[in-house]
Parts: structure tokens; sequence; C-alpha cells
């Protein structure tokens, strides 16, 4: 099947074709976040204060490596669950962001929010961290590094495999995909 | 009495939290390649070859398979001939654990206090210890590092005995219907049936123990097993919840005597990373 490779940030016009199921392909910079950080973006966003970094054009992916060992560059590193994301996510949407990576499905105001801002959600493959931390080559922490595994880090990527799931179309993969293959309800 | 002694026992676990960590059981590669062969959707028959390609390199790189390595979940069988020495069981549990996921270069991803400061506490401590008293003068450490996205979709059902067999069959089809991809399909589902609400948790979570698709000897139980199994895989949720045919590789049910008002039914599911391993001292 077709994999698109596109670069990070996402320019705008790039989002307009990444429609549900499309294959991609992602180099460039992208950032984490997981639970504990989302909560203090929110908090800053609810003071009227500025980011850690300019989250304007940018992508999170959320995830929490496990440790490198000496000489590389991170530990298994592929996404949690992005529902638990999902309450602290519109306000970073309305804030700029336009592209998450991630796992399992969003709530409904997420997928709102990814229609209406143009922004786009993208699955990579959970439980596949050992093989998704070849696509990483750099990272540092940019942020709260109190927050240990949980704080924010940048990272350059090549290639780091991912699937739509949510386009500004509307579509949803997992509710597609399991359309197709439902046999019966119960 | 036979003499086990502290430090042997913190060794064992120490190296029971790596291997788990890097090495998939041979039992869940073969279903996982059974599930590649059986499944009807081209994307859902990719992830589970991606699932299998990095069991390969976690192994051979000593990567852990998953980020998330899981709170340590440790069963313990004590034989009553045997003695502990030089020092606390638990205690000695707990340093393996310590030792195991510094060493490993593992993720710690325990918190403390779970509803307000939710402090890393640093070294994956404690375990979660399960122990049982056993004939014989052996311990039998079995090791499972058990991730938060599946464990976050357990439930516990207090059934009214009279939903029987239909009912359990139900709720369980439904929890997995919630769970969605966010537990990590393909799954294992344990099922703790009767005995009392904490009991029935303890058995789904032991039930994950056995060798996957391993039925149930008991004829009846086996046949529930097969029969959740179909009504499972024909929700469409598929690998990773991308759709497909293969949403769990196999129902383990546990099954015990209850109280005469109730049928409790406690749902445990296990992500595709389906990682435990023993050891016997």
């Amino acid at each position: 099947m077709d994999v698109m490779p596109i670069t990070s940030p996402i320019e705008a016009e790039v989002i307009e074709r990444l429609t549900v199921g499309t294959r991609v392909l992602i180099s460039g910079v992208v950032y984490t976040a997981r639970d504990a950080a989302h909560q203090r973006l929110v908090q800053v966003l609810n003071r009227d204060d500025s980011l850690p970094f300019d989250i304007n054009g940018q992508t999170l992916y959320y995830m929490g490596p496990s440790p490198p060992r000496p000489g590389q560059v991170i530990g298994s590193a592929g996404p949690t669950t992005s529902g638990r994301m999902d309450t602290y996510t519109p306000p970073l949407i309305a804030a700029g962001l336009r592209a998450m990576i991630g796992k399992g499905n969003r709530s409904l105001e997420v997928r709102e929010a990814i229609k209406k801002y143009k922004t786009v959600y993208l699955v990579a493959i959970g439980g596949t961290g050992a093989l998704l931390s070849r696509a990483i080559k750099k990272a540092e922490v940019i942020a709260y590094p109190d927050l240990g595994v949980e704080a924010i880090m940048r990272l350059e990527v090549k290639d780091l495999p991912a699937i739509v799931a949510n386009d500004i179309y509307g579509g949803d993969l997992f509710e597609q995909g399991r359309a197709r293959y439902r046999k019966r309800r119960y | 009495m036979r003499e086990i002694k502290a430090k042997d026992i913190t060794k064992a676990v120490a190296q029971l939290c790596q291997q788990a960590n890097f090495e998939l059981g041979g039992d869940v590669l073969l279903a996982l390649r059974d599930a590649r062969q059986n499944e009807e959707s081209p994307l859902g028959k990719e992830v589970l070859g991606q699932l299998i390609e990095n069991a390969r390199i976690a192994q051979e790189e000593r990567l852990p398979l998953c980020q998330d390595c899981g709170t340590a979940v440790v069963f313990l069988e004590v034989g009553q001939e045997a003695r502990i020495s030089g020092g606390d069981l638990y205690a000695a549990v707990a340093e393996g654990v310590r030792q195991g996921y510094t060493q490993g270069y593992l993720r710690k991803s325990m918190a403390s206090q779970p509803f307000s400061a939710r402090i890393n506490t640093g070294d994956n401590t404690p375990p979660v210890i399960h122990t049982e008293i056993v004939p014989g003068d052996k311990l039998r450490i079995m090791l499972m590092p058990k991730g938060g996205g599946a464990e976050n979709m357990s439930i516990l059902a207090m059934l009214k005995p009279g939903a029987g067999r239909q009912g359990i069959i139900e709720r369980v089809v439904k929890a997995v219907d919630t769970a969605g991809g966010n537990s990590c399909p393909p799954l294992i589902i344990g099922l703790g049936i009767g005995g009392t609400a904490e009991k029935a948790m303890l058995e789904a979570k032991r039930a994950l123990l056995r060798p996957v698709g391993k039925p149930n000897p008991d004829p009846e139980v086996a046949r529930l097993e097969k029969e959740i199994l179909v009504r499972v895989n024909a929700l469409g949720i598929g690998p990773l919840g991308l759709g497909g045919t293969i949403t769990a590789l196999a129902v383990h049910a546990e099954v015990m005597p209850t109280h005469i008002a109730s049928l409790p039914l406690a749902v445990n599911l296990q992500c595709h990373s389906a990682r435990h391993k023993e050891v016997v001292l």
C-alpha cells in the first residue's frame, strides 16, 4: 500500500491530503507529552501564560519512553492511549496544535476540534516501542524535567510510521474499520 | 526445612523483570503468527507482522517490547516446607524489582499516592505481590509486567445469579467492545467467575498466566471460553482497533464456587504484549 512521506511540523496544505487510512512516514520534529504534561500545558493556557514551546503548527506524540542505555538515543518509544488526553486536547488545538500521534480512538469533542481547526490525528502501532525507537534520531527534554518519564521532549524523527485515524473531513479509522469487519451485533 | 536465601530471590526476580520485558513468550509468538494467518483485514495482517518484528528487535537488542514496562505483578507459590533465610521475602522481591528495572533500563511507571502527588517512585517499586502457600519445599516465582492501558479496561461485575451463562457472555463482550483499541488488541481475556469480588479479580489475572489458548480442563468452561472468543472476534475491532477479525487471541476463564446470592464476574484484559516469566527456586 502507498506510503506518504511527510515533514513535521506539517504544512496546512498537507493536512488536507491526509485522509483516513493514509499511511505516512513522519520526518522532522515532534514533541512528546503525556497526561501530566498535558495537565500543565492546559493550566498555562488557562492562566494566559506562554507555553514552554511554541505549539503553533506543531505535532505532539503521546509517548513516555523507557530510558536509553549508554550510547542510545532513546529506549522503547511507542504511543500511549490517546483517550486520556482528550479533555486537554481541544484547548491545545485551539492554541495552534496541528497534529497528534497516539493510539486508540478520540472523543467526539476532539474529533470536532480536528475538523474545525484543520488538524490531524495519527496512530502509531501500540506495543511496538522497540521497532518505533529506530525512527528517533535525537531526543532532548525541553520542559518539565521534574516529571521524569512524563517530561516534554523534543524529538527528531526520520520515517516514523503512522496511519491517519481522524481527518479534517470527519473520517474515523476506528469506526470505519470496525464497521467493515463486524460480523453481528451482540 | 529447605532453606532458600533472600538474596537468591532478589537475583531471580531481577532476571525475570528483564527477561519478561525483552523476550515475548513462544506461546504468544505462535498465537500472533496464527492470528496473522487468519486475520481478514490486510491492515490487521500488516500490524500483526509488525508486532512479530517488534518482538524480534526487542529480543535481539534487549530493548523493552513496550515502553510501558508495567506494574511488576508477582505471584509467589511458597512451599510450606521451605524457609526463607537472610531477609524478608517481600523485601527481597521488591529489591529484585528495583534492581531489574534499573539494570535493564526498563521504564519506571509507579506513582506514589494515586489521587494527589503521583510522584514517580523512581525504581518501579512497590510490586504487587500475591502469595499462596503450597505443598513442597520450593518457591515458584511468576512475574508479570502489566501495562496500564489494558489494565485500565478491567471490570468487575456482580451479576445476578439468574444472569447465568448468557449474562456472562454479554458482559464480557461489552467490556471488550468498550475497550476498543485502547487495550492494545489482540487481547488475552482473563476471566474470574464465582468466588467473591476480590477472589474473582485475582483469578482473572492469574488466568493470564496460562499458556495462550490452553483451554480450561473442565469441558463446560472450555466451551464458554470458545464461545466468548468467537463473539469477541465478531466485534470487528481487530489488531490495535483498526478493524479486523482477530480482536482476541484467547479467553482464559477460571471458575469457582460462589455464594447462593452472587455471580461475580471479573474481566482482566491482557494486551498483545503478554509478558510473564517464571522460575522455581
